[in-house]
């Protein structure tokens, strides 16, 4: 589960789900290419707050600013901080926690269960 | 004689059950299982007319083995994808899918936040909805179904919709809860009077009514048929089954990079020299776009590239 989809994911069924905690045991940087149409375009759809506490809480270091900038379209060294933030890590196990009901969701293989 | 009597899978049991490892496998081997599959997620594409060259992010429900989803790859999108069948995601990932994959329940309503997506395709499993499980009757699991849809969706999304209704309660069944929940748009059939080939497939718009939209036209020549559209949603998609026997009107879509592809060419690509999705049919379909004076991505990132595990 990459960071992008941890950003979209809430706990199903609830007003106040998110963001989901991550209890990781297991995760992994990897290599994606960069878009960065894509990433510029993904940043609407962000909750950037929650990426940096999620960032925080797994103690990875990406050099993010505190807010978007104003011109993040063209600010190739932004979009790919933020491109290594939402597509190059990867959590294989552990769980996600929702805010709400303190029911865990756990991630195998790389795979986040929310049944 | 009695003829044999073949028992749809959705009412054999629970939706994770029958998808096991031996289903799964099907999906890995079978060439016209992939190739059905895959023609109808083209088809879902074709009518999600998204923004052209502009990678989005897409949901697939249902999404299985990842067959559905590769065909958004192939467009130059990222998607997720959700499914209640470990086992049919278990093979997706074996088969090195750039979608990110969900493990959960559709009938409980989709784990996501409110407009995380641009557009969302489900091809051939929403009719698991209409048979009870653990998580509720069918009426409750299509109304979270459909009310969540609408949720992660961006106003003015689309969703394309494929699916299999055993009846005509069921067609009325799906097509009302979407209605409920918010949705315009309708019905589109392709060859309605095909038995093989006949195709059911629910086009809905997220948001408010929007003057530009209207219904694309259902593929089988003459005799197939699109039912609703436009603004007058309600009426589009509450008709159900009763309207989709009456011949209604069939528009055009409008949108020029959308028009019907001839059934001609489809086959042709399917069966022509060059192997569908190679680099020299990207590139192909490319040369094509660029002389009808389009802007096309640049061969680097989506080009039939083989794909690696950590790329989305
Ligand atoms: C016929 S397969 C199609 C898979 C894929 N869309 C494709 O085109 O190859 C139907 C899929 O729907 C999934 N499904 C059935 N009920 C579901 C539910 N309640 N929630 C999520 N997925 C479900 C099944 O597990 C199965 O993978």
């Amino acid at each position: 589960m990459k960071l992008l989809t941890h950003n979209m994911l809430m706990s199903p069924g609830t007003k106040n789900g998110y963001p989901l905690a991550i209890e990781v045991e297991k995760m992994e940087t990897v290599e994606a290419e960069f878009n960065g149409e894509f990433t510029a375009r993904m940043v609407e759809k962000l909750d950037y707050a929650a990426l940096l506490s999620t960032l925080r809480s797994l103690s990875v270091e990406t050099g993010l600013p505190a807010a978007v900038p104003a011109e993040y379209a063209g600010d190739e060294v932004f979009l790919k901080a933020l491109h290594h933030a939402l597509m190059e890590i990867e959590i294989l196990e552990g769980y996600l926690v929702c805010p709400e009901t303190q029911k865990k969701f756990p991630i195998r293989e790389g795979i986040p269960s929310m049944l | 004689m009695a003829t044999k009597v073949r028992t749809r899978p959705e009412e054999s049991g629970p939706a994770d059950i029958f998808y096991n490892e031996t289903e799964a496998n099907k999906y890995l081997h079978s060439s016209r299982m992939i190739e059905v599959q895959t023609s109808m997620a083209e088809r879902a594409v074709e009518m999600l007319c998204l923004p052209e060259d502009t990678p989005c992010l897409l949901l697939d429900v249902g999404c299985g083995t990842g067959l559905s989803g590769e065909v958004l790859e192939e467009e130059g999108h990222a998607w997720m994808g959700c499914d209640i069948s470990r086992d049919m995601l278990g093979v997706a990932q074996q088969r090195e899918v750039e979608g990110e994959l969900i493990h959960s329940d559709m009938g409980t309503g989709l784990p996501f936040r409110q407009g995380a997506f641009d557009g969302a395709i489900s091809i051939s499993a929403i009719q698991w909805l209409c048979y009870s499980n653990d998580e509720g009757n069918p009426r409750l699991r299509l109304h979270r179904f459909f009310q969540s849809l609408y949720r992660v969706l961006r106003r003015g999304a689309r969703a394309v919709l494929q699916f299999y209704p055993q009846n005509a309660e069921q067609l009325q069944l799906i097509t009302a809860s979407a209605m409920r929940a918010g949705f315009g748009g309708g019905l589109v059939i392709d060859f309605p009077h095909s038995t093989k080939a006949k195709k059911y497939f629910l086009v809905l718009l997220a948001g408010p009514p929007d003057a530009g939209f209207s219904m694309p036209t259902a593929l089988g020549e003459s005799d197939a048929m699109s039912v609703g559209g436009a603004s007058s949603a309600a009426s589009g998609l509450g008709g159900g089954a009763a309207d989709a026997g009456a011949s209604s009107s069939v528009r055009n879509d409008g949108r020029k990079r959308h028009a019907r592809r001839a059934m001609g060419s489809r086959e042709k690509s399917r069966h022509g020299k060059i192997a569908k999705k190679s680099r020299e049919w990207i590139a192909l379909k490319k040369e094509a776009a660029r002389r009808h004076g389009k802007e096309v991505t640049h061969d680097s990132k989506y080009s039939g590239r083989k794909r690696s595990k950590v790329s989305f």
